[in-house]
This record gives structure tokens, C-alpha cells and sequence, in this order.
């Protein structure tokens, strides 16, 4: 009875040390992991009201004057358009850029530290001519700007 | 692994304004290689820098931010001889940081 007991114990565990071994999903070739801290939730967004509600706001952002977007108004590339964003909004802690039509609306999310302006740059890919939004978080409320932008070629991938 | 990132530090009046360029496929995970077969997504999730030690950035990107992606951002202080060391993160658990001294 011991034995039994011993054997089926040890070779449930084996299954189970050979299923996490062969766990990965049939289609990661290398296993994908997140870096610490990355908002999952909110690069799955598929529009602004999903990304700053990832982000944790709990009513839907305002337009803002004091927010000022850089974007082009024609972008020849796709692969590459350069967005800025200026907050003008006291207590700014957060800005990200948002592409409405991008497969992941949400390209970056920058944190804004006591002492660093309120004032980043990147360049970003853009599937197809959409609406970019530069959305900030100031203390607990969010503001949003938007431009569209046109691309005469999309950039991603696809 | 990856080329180094250029890091421009460049301290003016009461400022100084941080430009990176780093050096990743950035792949989205969209595209297709020509036996048809979709390329995995391979980006940097998490970007941070810091002044003298001082944290001063972190960002979090997305698989929408460019091949050899760009960015820049400034903060109040700073003076040549400063040093600024950028640091990102990928989803493959690779991480590099580079060092640059600000002009």
C-alpha cells in the first residue's frame, strides 16, 4: 500500500514536471516574457477609452488645450512618424500616445518623475491613416489631445 | 547582442535634453517573412534613465514604437560631466543599459 502510494505520487509529479516543460503555447518560438511593471492591459487597449481605463481612470478623458501634440499631418512612412507631446496640465505623471487604428492602440506610455519636463518625443508605427491621441495623467484625471494623421504607407508589417 | 544606443545629453541653461537612439528590431509581431510564417514579437517593453544615479525616465513601450526607436526628453539640472545611463528591458527577458556623459 506504502509503495503504491509512493509510486503514484512521484509519478504524478513527473507528469506535471514534463507538462510545465512543454508548456509553452505551440505557436512562441521563444518564450515571451513581460518586463516588470509592463501595463498588459493597457497595450491590449483597442481605443482611448480602453487604454486610459487600463491606465485606471474611471471617467472618460477630457480634451485639453493645455496638451499640445506634435504630429505630422502627412506622414510619407508609416514605419517611422515622429509624435511629441507637451503638457501644459499642472501635476502631469503620465503621457502616452495612442494610435486609434493601430492592431494595439497604445504605442508608449512615458512616466513623467518630479524634476523631468512634461515634454517627450518618439517616432511611432502607424498601420494606416488614423487619429493619434497624446493622453496624460494629472494626478487622478485624464486629458487627451488629438490630430489626425494620414500615411501614405503603412508601417506595420502587414 | 545589440549595437550600443546613441545617447546625446546635452545640458543647457537650467536644462538638460536627453536624445536616445536605440538599436532593436522592434518587431510587432504582424509581419510575415517570406516563407509566410508570422515573425514573433520581439520589442522593448521598459525604458528607464537615470542622471548621477537619479532616476529621471522610465517608459513603458508598446510593439507600435519604431525599429531603432527614438526618444527624447529633458529635465531640470544637470551639467557637463553629469552621466546618463539608459536602460531598457525586452520581452525576451534581454536587458542592456549604456552610459553617456552629458555635454
Amino acid at each position: 500500500m506504502e509503495r503504491r502510494d509512493f509510486l503514484a505520487r512521484s509519478s504524478g509529479a513527473t507528469a506535471v514536471a514534463i507538462a510545465v516543460s512543454v508548456g509553452l503555447p505551440a505557436h512562441a518560438q521563444t518564450a515571451a516574457v513581460n518586463a516588470p511593471g509592463w501595463n498588459k492591459a493597457a497595450f491590449d487597449g483597442k481605443s482611448l477609452a480602453d487604454v486610459a481605463k487600463a491606465m485606471g481612470a474611471t471617467s472618460a478623458p477630457v480634451e485639453s488645450k493645455d496638451l499640445v501634440l506634435r504630429a505630422p499631418e502627412i506622414a510619407e512612412n508609416g514605419n517611422v512618424v515622429r509624435v511629441g507631446a507637451l503638457s501644459n496640465i499642472a501635476g502631469t505623471t503620465q503621457i502616452a500616445f495612442v494610435v486609434e487604428k493601430n492592431p494595439s492602440a497604445l504605442a508608449a506610455s512615458f512616466d513623467i518623475i518630479a524634476g523631468t519636463d512634461a515634454n517627450v518625443e518618439t517616432n511611432i508605427k502607424m498601420g494606416q491613416s488614423s487619429n493619434v491621441y497624446a493622453l496624460v495623467k494629472a494626478g487622478d484625471k485624464y486629458y487627451y489631445a488629438v490630430k489626425e494623421v494620414k500615411v501614405t504607407l503603412g508601417g506595420c508589417g502587414g | 547582442m545589440s549595437d550600443p544606443m546613441r545617447i546625446r545629453a546635452q545640458a543647457q541653461g537650467d536644462k538638460t535634453t536627453v536624445r536616445v537612439l536605440v538599436s532593436h528590431e522592434m518587431e510587432s509581431g504582424q509581419r510575415r517573412d517570406a516563407a509566410g510564417k508570422t515573425v514573433p514579437a520581439w520589442f522593448i517593453q521598459s525604458i528607464s534613465a537615470t542622471w548621477n544615479g537619479k532616476p529621471v525616465m522610465s517608459a513603458q513601450w508598446g510593439t507600435a514604437v519604431s525599429k531603432n526607436p527614438y526618444m527624447q526628453f529633458s529635465f531640470k539640472g544637470g551639467k557637463a560631466g553629469d552621466k546618463i545611463a539608459v536602460t531598457w528591458v525586452d520581452n525576451r527577458g534581454d536587458k542592456r543599459t549604456d552610459e553617456a556623459v552629458v555635454a
